[in-house]
């Protein structure tokens, strides 16, 4: 099957490759800042997270070394693949910070919600090409996008790990609202579901109740809750203009970050570049981002399209989010920067959607 | 080879534009929220991480000590350990304070109230125990693991290694009052400063210069390194004029009796000896005074807190006469030789002003009434000379004004007059108040300082402003200040003879068996001085004997005097309140324990410079 066809090689996205290589150096560099104080880290977390990213690769070429329209053909499998997953999980996930969300193989533990996402989108596209281009989709299809969604998003809701449920949410809307959902029925829904807000809030959990009340005011507590998001506000801005220089950040250096290797590593740049240097990486970020928007304008079927579309915007959805988080204007979700935070599985689907993203561009001619 | 293969529809791709667009519109909002915290706050934000990271660790400087004349320690300053707890730091307050209770033995809820109760800024340290012992100090340092957030502090602390000698004029340190800190912003909170005495008068000269670290923290507090490292400055030195030697031999020679003793160099306004008798002890000060032992202190009817010295107003009594005498002679009202009989009192007005000796002195001159210490004499007097007149020699003599001793609260005493009185009273002067304040009774009153003053002048002519500093030095040995005799006022437009009459008188007071204070002779060398016995309450029809008398209704015993005769080089006013015995009885005696060991110390101090040399 794994034929190379020289034709296809010639149609190779370097691009795209290129600049997700481009983020991932840069992201590598912070880590390595990021562990920098700790000394039991040092090496350790780089080490890791360039042979995920050396994994990452291979995955990555594996990705687009098939025809992406067999993903069509066994959408449902994988996706019935990851959800059972998500449930072993459930069963024997391991432990961590209050949350079950590692499957442990050995030295290697995976995070199954990471490939649930990737799982979805292809599954939603598999099954929203057929109703994708009539005007809006049907009710039917947004009911079955949403029967989709809803398992394996309440799965990851109940590990609990709010973050990748809402990436889970936002992409199934971003992929419903391309393939035609109707604006008046997201009004409709609205006005079912914010009666019911109340009594979803008294089921999060006191700590991601005191996160969404430390968002709207944090210096409310500023020793508690409201602590992570001064810190990393103070991170960012005291980078000024032009940083304190590489591995000088003294917020990160001195632990006064939290989790300074994953979800607020975009603070420990910022604090160390400035802004100069933060513009660079976001500049950096639409390059890509505009490189797999050229790969989803290169499907030639509705299936590409809404596949690339989704993968596009689970990545730049994660970036959006866990950038505006850092700089204090969303509440704290623990969603990771794509190519940037450690974690392994975290890289390992990153770059599987750009392995996808590539197949699809590369495969534009082939019919 | 394709399924499922369709052709794009145009509205799916339109739609993916629009997705494009909000995206990109996602990163221009991200850009300008990262230029308003980066730029447009950046320096703030700057400074708040600065604040993150480094701490000020202050060192207070090491205070002053002060010694006596001889260089002898009267105050120093030892290192001792706080236990200061900043409650950011530590990760639970509640198992911090548990275990700090454990290692401390205390108890763990007064320690929390502690923390509550104290007010302060965010990462400020709480001193939670000062003066840690030994074994206190030891557990923290082995146990910092269980107890972060806790650091150890030193700091000096205040001792007075001579307990209650010399309290009064000393002082004590405190810690500083609100006033403090707002008079001074290079104090801060739980610094100890002069409160008292030489301690508040000198405290720019004691206190030093404080040092500090600046310190890189991480986020839970641990030290990293220190950035920035400032040395204190220690406090300067200050050495005193008194002679312990000779403050101890006076406070023992008055003993656990209500009293003061004032000795100082009539040449130069030196105070040598300073004792309030009784006095209290400074060190409960400096670890913090507790509230039973203050309010013990405030009930006392000794008044220990009392700086008798320069507070205490007594009526002088028959020291006065020296004065009333210069007065009266200078002003020729009388002359050596003017005679008066003394018949046991006199009759003024409807009042029969009565003589300590009841069968009276027979006939008198002033030279003999200063000897024999004679009321009618003075009595006599008193009736042709104005109390106006008495009034400027006592001034000249420094009475009725603070001396201008370097001490807060100094009491001034009285002098009255007919324009004090006209302001007062509202009424005219009466020539029978004349009669009483001629033999120091009535309105006049004086400290033991002025007592002491007053007759230092008498014995060189001329009167300094008393002081107690010799000189203040530098940790290295340089010399800050110097205090210099200061001259208040001079005898010298008087006739030489009024002085020499009445010194001579004065040196008959002891030198003959007639005189009053026989008692304050000492061997080998000619003392001059002058009794007094100056009643607490009003004269009644008969003097009783002391010991029949309540204790509080007991007269206070005075002697001043001087010696040498000829070159005097030390003054001594003594008084003992209530005593059980006139001043030649009980105060004369004690002024020769004083003066013997001050001729001692002399010759013992000669004699060694002689070996040395």
């Amino acid at each position: 099957m794994l034929r190379i066809d020289r034709r296809l090689l010639a149609h190779f996205d370097w691009p795209l490759l290129l600049l997700a290589i481009a983020v991932i150096m840069c992201g590598l560099a912070t880590i390595l800042s990021a562990s920098h104080s700790t000394e039991a880290l040092v090496g350790r977390a780089l080490i890791q997270q360039t042979v995920w990213a050396g994994l990452g690769l291979i995955a990555l070429l594996a990705a687009c070394s098939f025809d992406y329209h067999w993903l069509d053909r066994y959408a449902y499998w994988i996706y019935a693949a990851t959800l059972v997953l998500l449930i072993a999980v459930f069963v024997f996930g391991a432990w961590g910070g209050g949350a079950r969300r590692w499957l442990r193989f050995g030295p290697i533990s995976i995070q199954p919600s990471e490939f649930a996402k990737l799982a979805l989108v292809v599954s939603l596209s598999s099954l929203l090409q057929r109703y994708a281009g009539e005007g809006s989709l049907s009710l039917r299809a947004v009911l079955l996008a949403a029967l989709l969604a809803l398992p394996p998003a309440a799965l990851i809701l109940r590990q609990p790990d709010l973050g990748t449920a809402l990436v889970v949410a936002m992409t199934t809307g971003a992929v419903l609202l391309v393939a035609g959902l109707r604006l008046r029925w997201v009004a409709y829904a609205a006005l079912i579901v914010l009666p019911v807000l109340p009594y979803g809030w008294q089921h999060l959990k006191p700590y991601q109740q005191k996160r969404v009340l430390m968002f709207v005011n944090p210096s409310a507590d500023p020793l508690g809750a409201g602590y992570h998001i001064i810190q990393s506000k103070i991170a960012i801005g005291s980078g000024m203009l032009h940083g304190k220089g590489y591995l000088n950040g003294t917020q990160n250096r001195l632990n006064f970050l939290p989790e300074q290797h994953t979800d607020f590593i975009f603070s420990v740049f910022a604090e160390e570049w400035g802004f100069i240097g933060a513009c660079m990486l976001l500049a950096l970020y639409v390059a890509l981002l505009l490189r797999c928007f050229v790969a989803v304008s290169r499907a030639r079927d509705s299936f590409g399209v809404l596949l690339a579309f989704g993968l596009t915007a689970m990545i730049f959805g994660q970036v959006l989010v866990n950038i505006a988080m850092a700089a204090g204007a969303l509440p704290v979700v623990g969603v990771t920067l794509p190519f940037f935070s450690k974690g392994g599985s975290s890289l390992l689907v990153c770059m599987t959607a750009i392995g996808l993203l590539m197949n699809i561009s590369m495969r534009r001619f082939t019919f | 080879m394709a399924l499922n293969q369709r052709e794009v529809p145009l509205v799916l791709r339109r739609r993916v534009g629009v997705a494009l667009g909000l995206g990109l519109l996602g990163f221009i909002g991200l850009i300008a929220r990262l230029w308003n915290l980066q730029v447009i706050q950046g320096e703030e934000m700057r400074l708040s991480s600065e604040k993150n990271r480094i701490r000020l660790h202050r060192v207070q400087a090491t205070r002053g000590t002060v010694v006596d004349r001889y260089g002898r320690v009267l105050i120093d300053s030892r290192p001792s350990f706080d236990a200061v707890v900043v409650p950011e730091d530590s990760p639970s307050l509640d198992g911090l304070v548990e275990n700090l209770a454990h290692y401390l033995n205390g108890s763990a809820a007064e320690l929390q109230a502690q923390l509550k109760a104290a007010s302060r800024t965010p990462y400020q340290g709480v001193s939670i125990k000062r003066d840690l012992s030994y074994d206190d100090v030891v557990a923290i340092e082995t146990h910092q693991i269980d107890l972060p957030g806790v650091n150890l502090q030193i700091t000096p602390r205040r001792s007075y290694p001579r307990g209650s000698q010399l309290a009064h004029l000393l002082g004590y340190v405190g810690e500083a009052s609100q006033a403090d800190l707002d008079g001074d912003e290079t104090y801060h909170r739980g610094d100890l400063v002069g409160k008292t005495g030489l301690e508040r008068r000198f405290e720019h000269y004691l206190r030093g210069i404080d040092g500090g670290q600046q310190v890189e923290v991480d986020s839970v507090g641990r030290k990293l390194s220190i950035l920035r490292e400032v040395e204190e400055v220690p406090g300067n030195t200050v050495k005193l004029t008194i002679d312990l030697d000779l403050q101890d031999a006076a406070a023992e020679a008055l003993g656990d009796r209500d009293g003061s003793v004032v000795a100082l160099d009539p040449n130069t306004g030196e105070i040598l000896a300073f004792v309030n008798s009784p006095s209290y002890d400074p060190n409960i000060f400096a670890r913090g005074v507790r509230t039973n032992e203050w309010k013990a202190l405030l009930a006392d009817h000794h008044k220990p807190l009392n700086n008798r010295a320069i507070q205490g107003q007594y009526p002088p009594g028959s020291t006065f006469k020296f004065i009333v005498a210069t007065a009266a002679l200078e002003e020729g009202i009388i002359n050596p030789f003017t005679h008066i009989n003394c018949s046991g009192g006199l009759n003024f007005g409807n009042h029969y002003f009565r003589c300590w000796k009841k069968g009276g002195h027979g006939s008198m001159n002033v030279h003999e009434a200063l000897v024999q210490s004679c009321d009618t004499f003075f009595y006599q007097l008193a009736t042709r000379i104005g109390i106006d007149t008495i009034a400027k020699y006592a001034r000249k003599f420094g009475l009725g004004d603070p001396t201008g001793i370097d001490l807060e609260h100094e009491k001034g005493g009285l002098i009255p007059d007919t324009a004090w009185k006209r302001k007062r009273f509202k009424q005219s002067w009466v020539t029978g108040e004349t009669l009483s304040a001629s033999i120091g009774q009535g309105y006049v009153t004086a400290t033991p300082l002025q007592m002491a003053n007053a007759v230092a002048m008498m014995s060189v002519g001329k009167r300094f402003r008393p002081h107690f500093v010799l000189r203040v030095e530098s940790p290295d040995g340089d010399i800050i200040h110097e205090e210099k005799p200061e001259e208040m006022e001079s005898l010298e437009h008087l006739r030489p003879t009024t002085l020499m009459q009445v010194r001579d008188g004065m040196h008959d007071v002891v030198a003959t068996e007639r005189g009053t204070g026989k008692k304050a002779r000492v061997r080998g060398v000619e003392v001059a001085g002058k009794t007094g016995t100056s009643q607490v309450v009003k004269i009644g029809k008969e003097r009783l004997k002391a010991n029949k008398l309540p204790w509080q209704h007991r007269d206070h015993a005075w002697f001043v005097g001087y010696a040498p005769f000829e070159a005097p080089e030390i003054a001594v006013a003594v008084i003992v309140e209530h005593a059980d015995g006139g001043g030649g009885a009980v105060a004369a005696p004690l002024t020769k324990e004083i003066l013997d060991r001050y001729f001692a110390l002399k010759h013992e101090r000669e004699n060694k410079s002689y070996a040395q040399n």
